[in-house]
């Protein structure tokens, strides 16, 4: 039985994947389109106030830009099914090479925050649903309400002017460099992952406590209960599995933010991350950089879904019945 | 020998008293410049686009990067006059065609002594359309470059052009090595590259064999570029970085609250102006032009705007402290009724039309909303058009009746005046077109004398004040913010960062 629902994932991920493939295509086409429509292009924005129309002619010229849209985006989709994510216009280097200078970057933060941010949300969730009506619940809704409602501008300023001005605790800006050791890199980023903390672990945690506060009205609960299980083994044995798919998905939805959303939390904090740099890269009318950016970010959106619906469905047998 | 050329040691030999007196000031803080330290520098702009090659040098961060990598001909002091630098002498009998010494014994950090083959390949490189060279067509007057022996150049010019030596100081026209189509950092100047990665930093270390004796001081620079203004500041008081420039008027107060900071002002020559398109109608009216430009409260734009860190202004763009400022023109003030007059003149009352600002050009919404509320006190009904600073400049400057422009520092009086108020000139924001103007910008390139030149610019000055349709209320100043133990920052009005170059001259007093 097992086994059979085991192999029935197969055929069910090979789909997912399929039509990942397609909604990148899709994702790719939108961005090139309305991409195409912002006033300007590569050429006029390098050469900013100063250009003249000889000048942008050479310089559409050089860059390939005199091509046809259509030429233009065929040719970037033959070099990206290659693996070859094409030359930035701008930087006048491989959008690879680029790319690979900030993503570990945004990895890193990404990374550190879920550590931060997931046991905290998940003990915060946990804690409000077993504790139900009482003040340690009101408290801990107060806070993730107020979490959700101040902007993170707002948390990130206040962290920077109290605990690097006023303190002089913790750097103001995140200094990443290879050379930097780790209690360096990590106490230069305590601050970006602080503040993107407080924006993530809010969502998760009143999920949380709402998957599981749903669980601890079943009549399973109470059997449990009456059968003398201690409410922690009964929350963590019974209920927690029961709603693992509502907490993941809702964990896959916060941490997709990290990777394309933090561009706020990477320029308040001058963090070398690839949010910013997409922003760059839509400035400056750099496409084949946007075009790369923007399927990272649909690549790991994708991937996190994906991940979540794998986890609810081995979680949840009756799921992969139907 | 040649008028042009006494001219020229004539002004060298005043910018070594004023230098002479400069050096002095930092011995009055009972401080002599000091070898050693490290600093981290923040400047507001930042892109991928950022680049080792000076002719593209587009932002701040690649004009300091430039001018701490490489090293110019010539180079433009406190007072705005050009000194040689790389060039030993550079003379012309006719300032047409130039003859320029090479100072000997000056390395490349890669080795390799400088000649006059990098100087060719330096100047004529910007001749490529391909190269989208920010200079190119500056590059234009450049009919033929070439060497002259191994340390002597002949650059031949389309016309005559006496401010070439002002001309070759500008970061685009540092020289490289000869024969790097991409260049990679190997200059003169005096730190070498350690470091570059665009968009997020440059670091270099100091080149002991730098052609200036005793110089730079400071044995490593690290350069970043923190776009947003508070972040930046914040990094300045919390102590990550040492130096940053473009500090907002309103935020000097937290700067000088600190002990352990100073701000740095350069009055400058940089401008935001109100175009008025003077190729049609109504902008181009004459009266509507005169109206508009006493409607502006200058005092009032540089005391709530700029919060006194700005120069009055008179819609010319040469600014008091420029060598060749005429201070004979009458200083147009707020005058509603002279407005009225002009409204009713030009049969100006009820029109309406929409101002295009945002937050590309700095002021340009306020200084909008002010005009807005003189305007409609007299009958004018202009509507504030707030658009977004992306595609600014290819969308929508001087492409509206009433828009804004902004214009940074030139080195000199004729670059400004070729660049934006010549008839022909690819951006004559105004679109005007002033025969007596052109005629005087052309004589003012060949005229020998000084006297005669100083002269003829004070009658541009004075056109543009009268005629042109481009208003300019203020030029704004120049904010940096330091540490106090980062010493010898003495402004240089082309820009921000002692006119980008900061990093030859300061020291680290700790």
């Amino acid at each position: 039985m097992s086994g059979a629902s085991q192999t029935s994932l197969w055929p069910l991920l090979a789909r997912r994947i399929g039509s990942a493939a397609l909604t990148l295509l899709m994702v790719s086409v939108v961005i090139f389109a309305i991409a195409g429509l912002l006033p300007g292009d590569a050429a006029q924005e390098a050469l900013g106030q100063s250009a003249t129309a000889e000048q942008v002619a050479a310089l559409r010229h050089e860059m390939g830009l005199d091509q046809a849209a259509p030429l233009r985006y065929a040719h970037w989709l033959a070099g990206m099914v290659q693996g070859d994510a094409g030359q930035s216009l701008v930087a006048g280097m491989p959008v690879r090479a680029i790319i690979a200078e900030r993503l570990p970057n945004t990895l890193m933060l990404a990374g550190m925050t879920a550590v931060l941010a997931v046991p905290l949300a998940l003990l915060m969730g946990i804690t409000a649903a077993i504790r139900r009506g009482t003040w340690l619940d009101r408290a801990i809704n107060l806070a993730s309400l107020s979490m959700v409602a101040l902007p993170e501008f707002l948390v990130a300023t206040l962290g920077v002017l109290i605990f690097s001005v006023k303190l002089m605790w913790l750097p103001s800006i995140a200094m990443v460099s290879a050379e930097a050791s780790w209690s360096d890199t990590l106490r230069s980023c305590a601050l970006p992952i602080l503040s993107l903390t407080v924006v993530v672990v809010a969502q998760m945690a009143r999920m949380t406590r709402a998957a599981i506060a749903d669980q601890l009205d079943r009549p399973y609960v109470e059997m449990a209960r009456l059968k003398g299980a201690s409410l922690t083994r009964v929350v963590l044995g019974h209920v927690l599995p029961n709603c693992l798919g509502p907490i993941v998905n809702a964990m896959a939805l916060s941490l997709s933010y990290l990777m394309g959303g933090a561009i706020i939390v990477e320029t308040i904090f001058n963090f070398p991350g690839l949010a910013s740099l997409m922003v760059n890269a839509v400035t400056s009318r750099d496409m084949p950089l946007l075009q790369a950016c923007a399927m990272i970010f649909c690549s790991a959106y994708l991937l996190l879904m994906l991940v979540a619906d794998m986890v609810a469905l081995l979680a949840n047998p009756r799921l992969r019945a139907q | 020998m040649t008028g042009a050329m006494m001219d020229f040691s004539r002004r060298a030999m005043m910018l070594g008293g004023l230098s002479a007196g400069l050096t002095g000031l930092p011995a009055l803080g009972g401080t002599i410049p000091k070898r050693g330290g490290s600093i981290r520098v923040a400047t507001q702009s930042v892109s991928t686009a950022d680049t080792l090659d000076p002719a593209k040098g587009a932002l701040s961060t690649d004009y300091v990067r430039h001018y701490m990598l490489y090293s110019g001909l010539t180079k433009i002091g406190p007072d705005l006059i050009p000194r040689p630098s790389l060039a030993e002498r550079i003379e012309s009998a006719d300032r047409t065609t130039w003859h320029i010494a090479l100072r000997r014994g000056v390395h490349f950090h890669g080795g390799g002594e400088l000649t006059s083959a990098d100087i060719v390949f330096s100047l004529l490189r910007h001749k490529d359309p391909k190269l989208g060279s920010k200079m190119a067509s500056i590059a234009g007057q450049f009919l033929d470059v070439r060497a002259d022996g191994r340390y002597g150049v002949t650059i031949r010019l389309s016309g005559p052009n006496a401010d070439l030596p002002a001309m070759l100081a500008q970061s685009h026209f540092l020289i490289v090595r000869h024969g790097v189509d991409r260049p990679d950092g190997n200059g003169t100047g005096p730190f070498r590259l350690a470091e570059f990665k665009p968009g997020i930093r440059t670091v270099v270390v100091r080149n002991p064999d730098y052609w200036v004796p005793g110089k730079p001081y400071l044995d490593r620079i690290e350069l970043i570029a923190i776009p947003d203004e508070v972040s930046r500041l914040n990094a300045l008081l919390a102590g990550d970085v040492q130096l940053v420039n473009a500090v907002a008027p309103h935020s000097t107060r937290r700067v000088e609250a600190s002990p352990n900071h100073a701000i740095a002002t350069t009055p400058s020559a940089l401008y935001s102006n109100l175009i008025a398109r003077m190729d049609r109608l109504p902008s181009g009216n004459p009266d509507f032009i005169a109206a508009l430009k006493h409607l502006i409260d200058r005092p009032l734009v540089k005391r709530a705007l700029f919060r006194g860190f700005a120069t009055i202004g008179n819609d010319q763009p040469i600014p008091p402290f420029h060598p060749y400022y005429n201070p004979s023109i009458p200083q147009t003030t707020l005058d509603l009724d002279r407005a009225r007059w002009h409204i009713h003149r030009g049969g100006l009352a009820n029109v309406r039309l929409p101002i295009f600002c945002g937050p590309a050009v700095e002021g340009s919404v306020d200084m909008a909303s002010v005009l807005q509320e003189y305007g409609a006190q007299v009958g004018l009904d202009l509507a504030i058009t707030r658009v977004p600073s992306d595609g600014y400049w290819s969308t929508h400057w001087m492409r509206h009746p009433l828009s804004f422009g902004s214009t940074n520092p030139r080195p000199t009086a004729d670059l400004v005046f070729s660049l934006f108020y010549k008839s022909d000139a690819a951006w004559n924001e105004t679109g005007w077109k002033n025969p007596r103007f052109d005629q005087l910008l052309l004589a003012a390139r060949g005229e020998t004398s000084e006297a005669n030149r100083k002269a003829m610019y004070g009658e541009m000055q004075q056109i543009v004040h009268d005629q042109c349709g481009s208003i300019i209320p203020v030029f704004i100043s120049l904010i940096d913010g330091h540490d106090r133990r980062l010493r010898g920052l003495d402004p240089i009005p082309m820009g921000g960062l002692m006119g980008y170059q900061f990093a030859e001259h300061v020291w680290w007093a700790a």
